[in-house]
Order: C-alpha cells, then sequence, then structure tokens
C-alpha cells in the first residue's frame, strides 16, 4: 500500500542528472559438487522432494557437518580467477535465524574470516572495461526450498500452507561480493548486467557449477544507493532479490535508480530494506517490513574446526585454471578474423561457444557466424529464446553449411532446410529428403525446362542468341518456376547460353 | 545367583560369559529383573529396552557358542545409555518433552561401536534436560533418586547414568561432560566416571548442548570397567569434524599398571584454588586424606598455582549458553518432536514458537535467552569474545602447571549429594556445583571423578578428580587404579561395596 503513496519515478535521465548510483552486487552460485557442503547426499536438480536428505541436512538431533573438500576447492578456485587472496586460515561461523526450510536455524557460512578476499573482475561495457573489485568470495550453504500454497503472492504471508523440500538444503554456495562500484553513471545498469553475465562465463569456464540463472544455481542481490552529486557519502542502499536473468539485473537497477531518485527529490527517505524485482512489471516491491533489525549473531561454528587450505594445494589448483573467457575470446576474434562490432554483437548474443562449435564441425567461421549472428539470430527473436535454446545444433549449421558449399543447396533452400530442422523434422539429409529440397544438379532434368522455355519465349532466346544477354532473366525465371526453385540458377545460366551456342 | 550377577563388575563379567560360566542373556535378565526392582524408586531409566537388550545378549551367547572371535573384551556385558545418545528404533529424549515420542532413523557412533563390541545397551538413562544441570531434578520425566539416600540427588545431568551403576542396574554406563556432567555424578554416588580429552571419543548422534565443551566418556563402578569402555568408544571418527585423528589411548593398560607399579615417582599437583571457600568440610577432609594416601605410596605432591580459574565459571555461563542457544534453535516442530498449535490458522512462527514455549523447561529457557542475549550485536566482544580469552588463559594455566606434574587433582565436587528440592531455585548455587569440574571443561583436558572415601560429616560419597593434559589419559587412568588399589588396601572395602542395599519397594 506505501508504494501508493510513493512519489513514483523519475525520468531515466534526469536522475542521472542529479545523483551517482552506486552499485553492489551479491552473487550466490551453487557449486556443481557431486555432493552437499556438509554431507554425502547428493547435489542433483529435480529429484523428488525430500529424498537427497539425512541425518547432517535434515539438522536431525546429534547430527554433526563436515566439510566437502571438493566444495573447497571450488571456491579456491573462483577465488584464484577472481584475482583474490586465498586465507591461509579461515572459518565457518553460524548466520542463526528462524526460517522453516533452513533446518538447523542456522547457516553455516563465512563471516569475517572468508576464503578469499580482495581481487577484481575486468568486465567489458559497450568496448570499454570496467574493473569491479571484489571484496570477497565465502563458502556457505544453501537453504531447503518453500513453496507457499493458497495465497495471491507466492510468499509466506497469506498463503494457507507451506510445502518444504529439503533437497537443496546444505548444496554447496560460493557467495561473491563486490566493493561498493563507483563512477558508472548512466551506465549502471549495464555495468551490473555485464559484470554477471562475465562473472556467469567465468564460472562456467572454471566448470564449478552449471550457471543456471533460471534453475537458481546463480542468483544476484543488487544493492543500490544513489548520492547526490558531490556527496561525500554514500546514500542508504536497498538490496533487490529475485533478479533471476541477466535482463532483470539490468531492469532492477535502472528501476531502483528512477524510484529512489524520485523519493530524495520528493524530500523522503531511502528505507535501507530488501526488495523484490517482479519480473512481469519490471518493477520492485518492499519486502515485509522488520521492527527490528537483523540480528544474526554470527559465532565460529563450534562443530568444525578452521579450513586451512596449503600453498601447494592453492599452486595445484591455480595451475589447473582454464584460459579465462575474456582472454580465450580475444584470442578467437583474432583466429576468426571477426571485426570488434561482430565480436561484441555475437558475445551480447551468447553466440560465441555455438559459432567456436560449428567451426569445429567443419563451417568457416563467417559462415557460422553468419549463421548464428543473422538467420537464427531472428528465429530465436521471433519464438522469445536463446540461441542456445533454438532446437538446431552446430552440427547440424555446419551441415548445412557444407550442402551449399558443395553446391546442393541454395541459400534459399537451405534457410529452408534450417526452418525444417527447427521444426523437428529432423537432420538437415532427411529435411532435404521429406521436402524434396535438394538443387536439381541433374543436367537432364534441367535442359528438358530450359528447351521448354526457350520454345515457348523464341522472342527473348533470339535477343540473347543477338547479344543481348540480360535477357536470360526471363528464361531463368522459366526454369527456375519449372523446378520450383530447386536448380542451381548458375548452372541453369550456363546451360541456357551453352544451348544458343553463345559464349558465357 | 540373579543378584550376584549385578554385584559384579564388567571385567568379571565379561570374562565368566566369555568362559560360558554364564550366558550373556541370564547376565542381562539379570540387569533387567533389578531394573524391575529398584528403578521404580531410583528412576534411573527413562527407556527399558528389555527385547533388543535380551536379542542383543542372545546373539553375542550364539556368536560364542558358535566359537566365534569374541566382538571385544566387554561383548554379552550390559550398559545403560545416557539419553542424549541417539540409538535408532530408541526413544530418545535428552530429557526433554519437546522430544517426547521422537525415535531415531540413526545410530550414533558410540552407540554403533558398543552394538559392534556386543554391550548389551540395557536402556536409556534419565538426565537434566539437554544436559542442563547438576541435579537430574531438569528432567522433564521426573528425578532420578540417588541409591546412598533415595532423599539426595544422584548429580547431574548425567544422574540417571550414575544412580543406575550404584544401584546396581548396570555394571557400565555412558555419560556426557560439558561442564561436569560425568564427573559430578560419579562423585556424588561413589562411582567411577571419565571425561576423555576433547575430540577423543566422537560427538557424532550425540544431542549437542555445547559443541567446543561436549565430550562423551565411560562410566562404571570400577577404574578398570571404566578404562575398558573407554578403550570400545573412543577413536577418530570421520563424522566428527572436531574428532582427534589419534590411537585410543592405552587406558587399559595404564590402568594394571596403575595396579601394580603405583605411582611411586609421579609428581601430583594439587591445584591451590580447587578447595577452601565453597567446599564442604567432610569434602575436604576426604580430599587430604587422599593426598597423604598418594604420598605415602610415593607421588611427589606439589601446590600448583591456576590464577585465572576463578574466572572459569563466569566464562563458561557465557560460552555454553551462547552455543546453545544456536544447537537447540533446531527443535522448531517442522521435521520431529513436539508440534503445539498447527490448528491450521497458526503461522509457521507461530507453532515455532508455541511448540518452544510448551516444550522446553525453564533452566532451558534460561539459558537460551542468556545466550542469545551474549551473542547480540554489540554485546559478543564484551561477553563470548572475552569468554573466549579467558577460556585461553585457563588453558595456559593449564600448561604451566602440568611443566610442574604429571597430573592435577581436587575435589571433583565442592559438596556431597544434596537433598532433591534443595537447590532448584536458586540456579546460581546449582552452578556452584560444577566449580571444580569446569576449567578442566574449558581446557579440554582429560579429566576423571573415582570415589575417595565417605563424607565424615554426612555420611555420603566423595569424589577425587584427577586431571591430565591434552592426550594424557593413560597417566590419569594409572593414577585413578593406583589410588583405588590404595584405597581397597588401607580399608579393606571399595566405595561402591558400602552403598546401601536398594531391596525395592515396587516389586
Amino acid at each position: 500500500m506505501s508504494e501508493l503513496m510513493d512519489s513514483g519515478l523519475m525520468d531515466y535521465d534526469e536522475a542521472l542528472e542529479r545523483f551517482d548510483p552506486v552499485l553492489g552486487l551479491e552473487v550466490h552460485v551453487e557449486l556443481g559438487t557431486v555432493t552437499k557442503m556438509f554431507c554425502g547426499c547428493p547435489t542433483g536438480f529435480g529429484a523428488a522432494p525430500n529424498t537427497q536428505v539425512c541425518p547432517v541436512c535434515l539438522a536431525l538431533p546429534g547430527a554433526m557437518p563436515t566439510v566437502n573438500r571438493q566444495a573447497v576447492e571450488y571456491a579456491i578456485k573462483i577465488g584464484l580467477a577472481l584475482n583474490c587472496e586465498i586465507a591461509e586460515l579461515c572459518r565457518f561461523s553460524r548466520k542463526n535465524y528462524y526460517y522453516p526450510d533452513m533446518p538447523k536455524n542456522y547457516q553455516i557460512s563465512q563471516y569475517d574470516e572468508p576464503i578469499a578476499f580482495g581481487g577484481y573482475l575486468d568486465v567489458d561495457v559497450d568496448g570499454e572495461t570496467v574493473r569491479i573489485e571484489i571484496e570477497r568470495a565465502h563458502m556457505e550453504e544453501d537453504t531447503g526450498k518453500s513453496t507457499h500454497i493458497g495465497g495471491a503472492t507466492g510468499r509466506i504471508h497469506g498463503a494457507e500452507y507451506s510445502l518444504l523440500d529439503y533437497n537443496r538444503a546444505g548444496v554447496p554456495l560460493v557467495e561473491i561480493v563486490t566493493k561498493p562500484v563507483t563512477g558508472t553513471g548512466k551506465a549502471a545498469p549495464a555495468v551490473a548486467r555485464a559484470y554477471v553475465a562475465a562473472l556467469r562465463d567465468l564460472l562456467a569456464a572454471l566448470d564449478v557449477s552449471d550457471v543456471r540463472m533460471d534453475q537458481g544455481s546463480l542468483r544476484c542481490d543488487a544493492n543500490l544507493s544513489l548520492m547526490e552529486k558531490g556527496a561525500p557519502e554514500f546514500g542508504t542502499r536497498t538490496e533487490t532479490k529475485n533478479v533471476n536473468s541477466l535482463r532483470s539485473v539490468e531492469r532492477a537497477v535502472r528501476y531502483e535508480i528512477t524510484r529512489q531518485a524520485a523519493r530524495l527529490a520528493a524530500g523522503q527517505t531511502i528505507k535501507q530494506e530488501t526488495r523484490h524485482f517482479d519480473e512481469s512489471t519490471g518493477t520492485t516491491a518492499a519486502g515485509r517490513s522488520k521492527e527490528t533489525a537483523e540480528d544474526y549473531r554470527y559465532f565460529p561454528e563450534p562443530d568444525l574446526v578452521p579450513v586451512t587450505p596449503e600453498r601447494e594445494w592453492v599452486e595445484r589448483v591455480r595451475a589447473t585454471l582454464p584460459e579465462l573467457p575474456w582472454l580465450r575470446r580475444a584470442r578467437q576474434q583474432a583466429e576468426w578474423g571477426f571485426t570488434d562490432l561482430e565480436m561484441r554483437d555475437l558475445v551480447a548474443a551468447d553466440g560465441v561457444s555455438l559459432v567456436e562449435q560449428t567451426v569445429a564441425a567443419g563451417a568457416s567461421p563467417g559462415e557460422a557466424r553468419s549463421w548464428w549472428g543473422s538467420y537464427l539470430g531472428q528465429q530465436a527473436n521471433n519464438r522469445g529464446v536463446t540461441l542456445a535454446e533454438l532446437p538446431i545444433s552446430p552440427t547440424q549449421v555446419a551441415a548445412v553449411v557444407s550442402l551449399v558449399n558443395d553446391g546442393k543447396l541454395t541459400a534459399k533452400l537451405a534457410r529452408q532446410v534450417v526452418d525444417g530442422v527447427l521444426a523437428g523434422e529432423g537432420e538437415p539429409d532427411q529435411v532435404i529428403a521429406a521436402r524434396g529440397l535438394a538443387v536439381v544438379s541433374d543436367d537432364a532434368p534441367l535442359q528438358q525446362a530450359i528447351d521448354d522455355a526457350l520454345a515457348a519465349q523464341p522472342d527473348v532466346a533470339e535477343k540473347i542468341r543477338s547479344g543481348k544477354v540480360q535477357a536470360i532473366g526471363a528464361i531463368l525465371g522459366a526454369v527456375m518456376k519449372a523446378t520450383r526453385g530447386q536448380a542451381d540458377a548458375g548452372r541453369v545460366r550456363e546451360l541456357v547460353l551453352k544451348t544458343l551456342g553463345v559464349d558465357s | 545367583m540373579s543378584a550376584d550377577l549385578t554385584r559384579r563388575s564388567a571385567a568379571e563379567l565379561a570374562s565368566a560369559i566369555a568362559s560360558r560360566e554364564v550366558s550373556a542373556v541370564e547376565v542381562t535378565r539379570a540387569h533387567l529383573d533389578r531394573i524391575g526392582a529398584v528403578d521404580p524408586d531410583v528412576h534411573a531409566f527413562l527407556h527399558v529396552s528389555d527385547e533388543l537388550a535380551l536379542a542383543q545378549a542372545a546373539e553375542v551367547d550364539r556368536a560364542f557358542d558358535a566359537g566365534e572371535q569374541s566382538a571385544s573384551p566387554l561383548a554379552g556385558v550390559p550398559l545403560a545409555l545416557k539419553d542424549i545418545v541417539v540409538q535408532k528404533g530408541v526413544p530418545t529424549t535428552a530429557g526433554s518433552k519437546i522430544l517426547e515420542g521422537w525415535l531415531p532413523p540413526y545410530d550414533a557412533t558410540i552407540t554403533r561401536k558398543l552394538l559392534d563390541a556386543g554391550i548389551v545397551i540395557l536402556g536409556k538413562t534419565n538426565m537434566d534436560e539437554f544436559a542442563m544441570g547438576s541435579s537430574t531434578e531438569n528432567s522433564a520425566y521426573g528425578p532420578t533418586r540417588n541409591p546412598w539416600d533415595l532423599s539426595k540427588i544422584p548429580g547431574g545431568s548425567g544422574g540417571g547414568s550414575s544412580a543406575a551403576l550404584a544401584a546396581f542396574e548396570a555394571p557400565l554406563a555412558i555419560g556426557t561432560d560439558t561442564g561436569g556432567s560425568i564427573r559430578q555424578p560419579a562423585s556424588v554416588t561413589g562411582t567411577v566416571g571419565a571425561k576423555p580429552t576433547y575430540g577423543g571419543v566422537s560427538r557424532y548422534g550425540v544431542i549437542a548442548l555445547a559443541s567446543s565443551l561436549d565430550q562423551p566418556g565411560p562410566c562404571a563402578r570400577t577404574v578398570l570397567d571404566t578404562a575398558m569402555l573407554h578403550e570400545v568408544i573412543a577413536g577418530h571418527d570421520p563424522m566428527d569434524a572436531t574428532s582427534i585423528p589419534q590411537p585410543v589411548p592405552n587406558v587399559v593398560a595404564a590402568v594394571r599398571r596403575g595396579q601394580a607399579d603405583g605411582v611411586a615417582g609421579m609428581k601430583i599437583g594439587v591445584v591451590k584454588q580447587l578447595g577452601g571457600q565453597g567446599y564442604q568440610p567432610g569434602v575436604l577432609s576426604s580430599f587430604r586424606s587422599a593426598v597423604e594416601q598418594l604420598q605415602a605410596a610415593g607421588a611427589e605432591i606439589v601446590e600448583v598455582d591456576c590464577p585465572h580459574f576463578e574466572y572459569g565459571l563466569a566464562a563458561y555461563y557465557l560460552i555454553l549458553p551462547s552455543e546453545c542457544s544456536s544447537n537447540l534453535a533446531r527443535f522448531d516442530a517442522m521435521r520431529y518432536g513436539l508440534r503445539i498449535g498447527d490448528d491450521g490458522t497458526a503461522s509457521a512462527e507461530q507453532v515455532m514458537s508455541l511448540t518452544r514455549g510448551a516444550g522446553f523447561g525453564a533452566e532451558v529457557k534460561r539459558r537460551i535467552i542468556l545466550g542469545t542475549y551474549a551473542l547480540s550485536a554489540g554485546y559478543y566482544d564484551a561477553y563470548y569474545g572475552s569468554a573466549q580469552k579467558v577460556r585461553t588463559l585457563i588453558r595456559q594455566d593449564f600448561e604451566k602447571a602440568y611443566q610442574q606434574a604429571d597430573v592435577l587433582i581436587s575435589p571433583a565436587s565442592p559438596t556431597t549429594a544434596f537433598g532433591i528440592g534443595e537447590k532448584v531455585d536458586d540456579p546460581m548455587a546449582m552452578y556452584l556445583n560444577d566449580l571444580a569440574t569446569i576449567p578442566g571443561s574449558l581446557a579440554g583436558i582429560p579429566a576423571m571423578s573415582v570415589p575417595s572415601g565417605i563424607a565424615a560429616d554426612t555420611g555420603l560419597p566423595v569424589g577425587l578428580q584427577i586431571m591430565g593434559p591434552a592426550l594424557g589419559e593413560e597417566r590419569m587412568y594409572r593414577v585413578a587404579a593406583a589410588f583405588e588399589a590404595g584405597y581397597l588396601a588401607e580399608h579393606g572395602t571399595t566405595v561402591p561395596q558400602q552403598i546401601p542395599a536398594l531391596e525395592g519397594t515396587a516389586r
């Protein structure tokens, strides 16, 4: 209801004339370990509720946690890739608060002694490199999942009852926290998006998580505050949760800028609070207001001993770091001979690895980019999906390219073949066979069609014979019509000229 | 025959079973009969597992009869398990209403070790709720009575285990010691109880009170029996991250050495701070005669100064409530145990609150509130932080003391058993019972109580506390065994042999 009495939104450009935005991003990534952070339960997504649980992750009386070494190694890997220092000794702490989907009613996390700290990530924002300073990366465990039934909002308040699934409880998480990001001005939403995208690519390259924002294995909380231009101190920030896609990151930040600017301009204050992003409206709404400030009563987890990664281990992990995505991209761009603009478009469309796989399957980089960048890009847009979600594989695209190069398909036919694959009609060969799309490369039927066309238009034939070769279009058109477009126009042209005894 | 069996030590019973003089089933049945006869008066047990125990005993007999190798030196001997240790399928409440009716779906590591050793688990023993107390009066299921005098407390929190031993309902018991819950009950019932080095025995499956202090340990009527049980339950457990990756100490050998060689040449330190004001005269005189006995046996007695011990109680009552306020948060009615107010209209939060309000007793609530306060933002450094510093200072006091002495001794408890109801309304008076045991808990060192005699002023047993350095169980047991043997030599009897016979009234 308070939203109704709110000051509304300020025009974005106007907001940025008066205020400087300060960003802070907290990204939670679910690690792709086989087992949970503190017990041996499997971590797979999508199992029947409460089938991946044990005394430890259900917090049965007497059960105790033990640390998953693989999770620690992944955390070290992430820390190293973010140019962080790796602590020689770090501790787990308990973060105490009550919530039904958290079995112990405390979360084992890291508080003042994270495993990794003091790093940075360089992010490309429209051709400019922005350095995002990393405050820390720490290990913790995920909570279970609540499903609230019967309420209008799907939130706990107003629900008739709630269902609890503890399969996710205890799945290892690493939380990566930036330092406050200042000076980005109008680009703040784009910077936020680019950072999360870069982090996602990095984590995928490290092979430590499947980084699926839609499944919650990568989650972002966006903190934002505004400061009056030239003000000495940061303003009060809000923390927006439920930001489940790259696009939402950008929209949520943009919305908060316009909302906070309007309040501040109207002489109102910003309440330090958690807000929820609504994907359908693109707005944020205040979470339940708490009468008292959260006091998590952190203290060192007495059921665990400190984690002390030996330097030798850290160096061993460092040696396994893969080529970082941005370095890899620079190398690929050089290898493929793409312009900066071409590469940037490809990155923006999430098509780099698709092009890479298409090239690996035999297509030239230019052809691969042309397919993914234009025709398939349009198809993805029309369907409202990402390139990767299109039901066509890089191998299939490469096969189509090869058929074109072999003269078995024209560009136009190739698009029809691709349409067939996208429609689920099978492999390119099967689509060609079923739709009868192959280029008519056998000269005999072509010759028949040419002879028919010349016979039907003797005046045109005469013009060509007398050297007005440009008149050939009418004959070509007739032949193409007769072959339902499946003839190779170049070959038809050659045959027409040969038939009429004209040198080509 | 039956009564005779319950008077024997675990070591004697084990060899009688192994030699097939008696069957494990006969031994178990004798103890179940004894429980049936005297437990209506003593109330040491919250649950008796008759059928399970007899089935276990029958399996031990079958294995012996088949000529299989003995599962352990204690195969077939019955044991009383403190109700804070989970046993699969057997009701486990930790003395609290909030867990009434809960059946654990898994075994604690020590439960598993006991079962694997062929030790017969008779049932679960009474205790102060979640091990908070020194008298077992805080049990939600009513107090346990001291077999020496049924109007007295049997100590706490493990009063059920100590009373079961003193009532000859079991020759072996498991206790857990956070600030003295093994040693003080042993002291006031004239039995033996040892708290191993922190991490020496797995805590996996032991319901947590204060994780950095809790330590399960063996209890019995003789030092040898205690050592034999110690060797069964000790050892590294990968399920407990705080468990020490060290081999099981050879405490049985240490006991034999103490019985054979005594304490000649050993340096025994008397802690200056653990005695004097606040200690009952009968306790102090029993302690003095114990010191004289050790000195006469050839030990060199030195006085050691541990100046920070006086802050131990205060530090303990910050660390323990802090940790327990968090450990007990899981009892929220969502997954197991009591659930109050779930009428279809109450929110989850309301159900949690109603359940915790109804399910926890006054002492548990008191400590949760204390701990929640001590950990709050702004108070953490002053309370929890300072207490941890005191803990370090106490550890350093011990380290210095062990440069002067091989083991340290003190009375295990400032008084002999007091009357039921005498201190229930005075938490501070109750807390003072653990004055002598708390420093060892904070430092994580091994410590045990052996009977030092009968107090002249009350006619009730007194315990001698023997403390070793970390991982120094062997020398601790050696001194305990030597002292026990010396007492027998001097008095012609042991303290447990002087426990009044309980005939049972509810037969």
